[in-house]
């Protein structure tokens, strides 16, 4: 591992996906309206759920407006990197070209990763990142540097565990080949995170905490910038990331004995 | 002797495309999974009571939203990704040489999945009905018929404007973005995830004029019970069908004039 050379290999992935994307740039446009169409139409289904109840699962309307935010923030990440790549290993698998990939001297898992970016899901981001502020204004919210620790640190592990979801079920490709659609199940699982988990039922609670953790996605980071969360919880996150980026990798390399080319 | 024709070629179309789907069961078994949107849904109205304030009863809601899972399940459409994909590789050109219009491959692929994905979705209401038992009805079978007819008219008025997105395809050789903002007011406001009669009075005094509640909650309330204007509904599908389908013509002889194949 040498972590000079991944820098400049990343910087050149960055070169030329932003060089290809930039090629459609209505395309980059169309992408923007509908990040914004679908915050307002989360934003109008909230209020649905408001317009006669204070509260929903002992969230305000203003608080799950954070909520709100970093959802954005992280759909904004996973549609710059984790879409773009992880549905190319599909791809890679398919037509046999992950040999390619493992015969050049770099690590497998951190090419197909981050060999591709989609420029627009920077604006989602922007998005989010202002919806989160204007949230932090009216829920009151005072910085502080312990507070901005806190809540970079668990916005850093939900990136994580969303990344290993992501490229867990890309890594099962090796064996089934065709799981464009097992991305689609966990999109639409991943939907929920846009709700505080207290507002569903105990078993759907459970579910969604212990096998797949949509609960430290977004409810546990939105309740360190409310200053609720225990430090446990904060604790239990990080322990979660880093067995979820484990088992990830170590998915990976076991999948990887599975691979027998296209063709062969 | 003409309609008898037609008849011949689409029966074997669909023949075609149904045993071609059946190769693909656990992919159409993950699309079915990845609908069970409303059942979240249903979730957060019922452990909120959110549902007192709309004067629907707990049972009556989830009623509704097995019924908008089903005609979900039935009209979903993704004709413009199937006709990007061989837009692109030019595997169009062949179709067009073909004594009929190629939409009716895509409308066959369609339907033939609809039939193989019947018996997964039955699977998970099974499973929706085990955990709430109280929820179980049977619809009379008049009422049946007549909401399998109006959730093949949602689906017919999908597919239509998905067509017709997909037609731009001549222009823009990325129309499947086109389609993904399209997407957005349909999931908000076709009462997948709250039923239109929840909505506030400013949207409920527009919304009737667009397609969007015929796509979803007019079906669902015919099948679950609920209360809808039966008449009213049918006929804004077939105005809106009618709208469309000159459209839809218009837009696909000017584009066939346009296509120019990949690689000439």
């Amino acid at each position: 591992m040498n972590p000079r050379k991944y820098l400049k290999v990343y910087s050149k992935f960055l070169h030329t996906s932003l060089a290809s994307e930039l090629e459609y740039k209505t395309n980059i446009l169309i992408d923007l309206i509908t990040a914004i169409l679908s915050l307002i139409g989360s934003i109008f289904l909230l209020s649905i759920f408001f317009q006669n109840n204070g509260s929903i699962g002992n969230w305000k309307f203003e608080e799950a407006l954070i909520i709100q935010g970093i959802y954005t923030i992280l759909n904004g990440i996973t549609n710059t990197w984790f879409n773009p790549n992880l549905s190319e290993i599909v791809k890679h698998i398919r037509e046999g070209t992950l040999d390619f990939v493992l015969l050049k001297p770099i690590d497998s898992q951190f090419f197909i990763s981050f060999k591709k970016l989609n420029p627009s899901g920077f604006l989602e981001i922007m998005i989010g990142v202002c919806l989160l502020l204007f949230s932090i204004r009216i829920n009151q919210i005072i910085l502080n540097l312990n507070f901005l620790i806190l809540s970079l640190i668990t916005l850093i592990c939900s990136i994580c565990i969303l990344y290993s979801l992501w490229f867990f079920i890309s890594t099962t490709t090796i064996w089934f080949v065709k799981t464009w659609n097992a991305t689609e199940v966990l999109r639409s699982f991943l939907y929920i995170g846009r709700f505080p988990l207290n507002s569903f039922s105990f078993s759907i609670r459970i579910f969604f905490s212990v096998f797949i953790p949509i609960a430290f996605i977004t409810t546990i980071p939105s309740e360190v910038f409310l200053g609720i969360s225990q430090l446990w919880q904060i604790l239990l996150t990080v322990i979660v990331a880093i067995i979820f980026l484990v088992t990830s990798r170590k998915f990976w390399l076991f999948a990887l004995r599975f691979y027998s080319s296209a063709s062969s | 002797m003409i309609s008898n024709l037609i008849n011949r070629k689409i029966f074997t179309l669909l023949k075609v495309q149904y045993s071609n789907m059946l190769e693909y069961r656990v992919e159409i078994a993950l699309w079915a999974i990845s609908g069970i949107i409303p059942f979240f849904m249903l979730n957060i109205w019922t452990s909120n009571g959110l549902n007192e304030s709309i004067k629907i009863s707990d049972i009556m809601l989830s009623r509704y939203f097995v019924s908008a899972f089903f005609v979900r399940q039935f009209s979903v459409v993704w004709v413009v990704f199937s006709f990007e994909e061989d837009s692109l590789m030019g595997k169009l050109s062949p179709y067009l040489i073909q004594p009929i219009n190629p939409f009716f491959r895509y409308f066959a692929q369609h339907i033939a999945e609809q039939i193989t994905r019947f018996p997964f979705a039955l699977i998970i209401a099974i499973f929706f009905f085990v955990f709430n038992p109280e929820s179980i009805w049977i619809p009379n079978l008049d009422i049946l018929f007549l909401s399998i007819i109006s959730t093949f008219l949602s689906f017919l008025i999908q597919f239509l404007i998905q067509s017709i997105v997909a037609c731009l395809c001549f222009w823009t050789e990325k129309a499947s973005s086109i389609e993904r903002l399209l997407f957005i007011p349909t999931l908000f406001l076709s009462g997948l995830l709250a039923p239109v009669a929840s909505f506030p009075e400013y949207v409920k005094s527009w919304i009737f004029l667009t397609p969007f509640p015929y796509l979803i909650d007019f079906p669902a309330n015919l099948l679950s019970g609920n209360e809808t204007n039966i008449s009213g509904g049918f006929s804004m599908q077939i105005i809106w069908i009618l709208l469309l389908f000159p459209v839809f013509r218009k837009i696909w002889s000017a584009g066939t004039k346009k296509y120019t194949a990949m690689g000439s």
